[in-house]
């Protein structure tokens, strides 16, 4: 452990500067630029808002105003982005180096540093510009949404987590990479993003309430929609939960190293 | 302190019948293996500091997996791999530059790749842009690159630091003469100043210029280690190799190995060097009338009979070849026991030092698909320069001098 964490120190300077090189990239091409990076998850928020707004939006209480829904809306596709991007990139990382990985030594826990290195940054502007949007909406933006960086490493470890166990595992077997979007998919309509929780049968809730991103989820929407406090004690659950899929992950990642450049 | 120790080292690629067995095998479950392959099989050698090493071997003989062990990238199945010092490994130049990057900022990525710091690179990527010859095109993206360029910068990047070792793969063949030149004027640099250095090819003259030892790989063992001229030899008798051919090494009276190579159906009774009165000699001067006599025997019917030579300077590098084929006079249909006498007569036009002749018989214009007898070192001389002015060089061209004034 103690050698990991060193060696990942001894290249930090490649590891920021991947990072860097990641965001510049995204836009040294594009006529748009950094608008890209906002556009993707905005249009899924319009095309939620104007299909769903009018269904739900009396069922969203706590919040006034016509744009109640989409302030709802986009709450919750904040911590979902991050989730699901940290997830992917994670998951398909050692694939997509591979070449990289059988000819150069180097710390390769640094691939997935990076990859979730440049999630959190790609989210990070989203964050600035859904507080942006949420003013000139006249939608009140409370001190409460400093949680958002203590959100950000929770929402990061969960899904590294879960992300590089299936990296690995997906080295040797790809369907994993095929049948992930499909479970996440599902997972996104049973988590309360572009629904409220309370149109759910109380039943159901119960058993909704159990998954982490529920979890996470919800306390993005009691900083960002109704100005409370975040419910601790399960947050501290979840926690505690992606620093275990973590440390799964590393042991699975220690273990399948060698067979990993054999297979690629 | 050797600078790198390979020990024992095993190499074999397991499958199993399904990936998901072979995840149990992390966990100490010995599922069952459906097929094995070895690649390399008990390689143990050790490279000294400063040595440089030539590390040839057909396609598949495992030198590529041996690098990547080497190197650090995978893991040996046995067997252990000491290090010392920093190694540097030109295995793919190129790989890994973003095309929407410009040189520059590619320079920090893979330099940060290799280790080293921000600090570091900007301290070094003044020389970088200075050694790749690129000009302007080093603030553009990497995109706009010819390949040529590409290869220019990713060699300035791996080298801009000196390793204490440095692994070269067959990567350098690429590029215009100049950069080659420029590139190996470089690896030569860091030798003299006691990098130590592990080349993979198959260019004869790029070995034997740099190296002063080669080991050859062989289907996953080690076949031969020594001197780099010897080690070609036998490299080269091997590219030859059928099932029903021998290869024989032995020791010539001046301790060198000599390596003969053939099917047997055609021998090498005698090769003997003459001078000009047609006694036998190896000592020859300077631009006299020379001949070459190479007697073959038929040890069966042949069909197509050609006798080559060629004369090899100290280091092993050829200086001239020819044979029976390009002189338009190849034999066809030998009988068993005929022998035959080829004479090439030649001026010695060569400059001052040693040489040796290597003679081959085959049954076509090369000795790669039918090659009967193939005998390195099978004469050796010296050329003495007596009776004309003092030159450098191994040919003798001379000149008529005109100085006006």
């Amino acid at each position: 452990m103690q050698g990991l964490l060193r060696s990942l120190w001894d290249y930090r300077f490649f590891i920021l500067s991947s990072i860097k090189n990641d965001f510049h990239s995204r836009f040294v091409r594009s006529k748009l630029g950094g608008f890209w990076v906002i556009l993707q998850p905005l249009s899924q928020v319009l095309i939620y808002a104007f299909i769903l707004s009018n269904l739900l939006s009396s069922r969203i209480q706590g919040v006034e105003g016509p744009y109640g829904y989409a302030i709802y809306l986009m709450a919750g596709l904040l911590a979902w982005n991050l989730f699901t991007e940290v997830l992917d990139r994670c998951m398909k990382v050692f694939v997509s180096n591979a070449n990289t990985m059988k000819k150069v030594k180097f710390p390769r826990i640094a691939l997935p540093i990076i990859a979730i290195g440049s999630s959190i940054v790609n989210n990070v502007v989203l964050f600035v510009l859904i507080n942006v949007i949420f003013l000139a909406l006249g939608h009140a933006v409370t001190p409460l949404i400093g949680f958002y960086f203590l959100l950000v490493p929770i929402v990061a470890i969960l899904a590294a987590g879960t992300g590089i166990a299936l990296g690995v595992i997906n080295v040797f077997v790809r369907d994993i990479e095929q049948v992930v979007p499909i479970i996440i998919q599902v997972l996104f309509w049973f988590t309360p993003i572009v629904y409220p929780a309370n149109v759910v049968p109380e039943a159901y809730t119960k058993i909704l309430s159990l998954s982490p991103i529920y979890v996470l989820v919800e306390s993005y929407h009691a900083i960002f929609v109704f100005g409370t406090v975040p419910n601790l004690a399960p947050l501290a659950a979840v926690t505690a939960l992606g620093l275990a899929l973590c440390g799964l992950a590393l042991f699975l990642f220690r273990r399948a190293s060698a067979d990993m450049v054999d297979v690629l | 302190m050797s600078a790198i120790r390979v020990e024992a080292i095993n190499k074999s690629f397991l499958t199993y019948r399904s990936e998901w067995q072979r995840m149990l095998s992390w966990f100490g479950v010995k599922p069952k293996i459906t097929s094995q392959s070895d690649i390399l099989k008990d390689i143990t050698f050790s490279v000294g500091k400063g040595e440089a090493v030539g590390l040839i071997g057909q396609n598949g003989a495992g030198k590529s997996t041996l690098l990547k062990i080497i190197t650090g990238t995978m893991q040996p199945t046995s067997g252990s791999v000491a290090i010392d010092g920093r190694i540097a490994a030109l295995l793919e130049l190129g790989m890994g530059f973003n095309p929407d990057m410009t040189g520059r900022e590619n320079v920090y990525n893979s330099a940060g790749l290799m280790g080293l710091t921000h600090p570091e690179i900007s301290g070094v990527i003044g020389e970088i842009e200075a050694f790749a010859e690129i000009g302007a095109y080093f603030e553009q993206p990497v995109r706009v690159y010819s390949s040529g360029m590409q290869v220019r910068l990713a060699f300035a990047v791996a080298t801009a630091v000196r390793p204490e070792i440095l692994i070269v793969d067959e990567a350098l063949s690429v590029g215009d003469a100049y950069f080659q030149h420029k590139s190996f004027a470089r690896i030569r640099e860091f030798r003299e100043a006691g990098t130590t250095l592990l080349l993979v090819s198959h260019d004869r003259a790029s070995v034997i210029s740099i190296c002063n030892r080669a080991i050859l790989l062989s289907e996953g063992k080690v076949r031969m280690d020594g001197p780099p001229e010897q080690v070609l030899d036998l490299y080269n008798a091997l590219v030859a190799e059928k099932e029903h051919q021998v290869i024989e090494q032995s020791k010539t009276s001046d301790g060198r190995t000599r390596t003969r190579s053939g099917t047997g159906e055609a021998s090498l009774a005698s090769v003997v060097l003459r001078d000009e009165q047609g006694r036998e000699t190896d000592l020859i001067h300077v631009g006299r009338p020379t001949s070459l006599e190479i007697v073959a025997r038929a040890n069966t019917d042949i069909t197509e009979l050609v006798a080559g030579y060629m004369i090899k300077d100290r280091l092993g590098q050829v200086v001239y070849g020819t044979n029976t084929h390009h002189l338009g006079q190849s034999l066809t249909g030998l009988k068993t026991g005929e022998e035959v006498r080829f004479t090439f007569r030649f001026p010695a036009n060569l400059g001052y030092g040693n040489y040796s002749i290597a003679a081959a018989l085959h049954g076509d214009e090369n000795h790669i698909d039918r090659n009967y007898e193939w005998q390195d070192l099978a004469v050796t001389f010296s050329v003495v320069n007596a009776d004309h002015p003092k030159f450098v060089g191994l040919a003798w061209v001379e000149p008529e001098l005109e100085v006006s004034r």
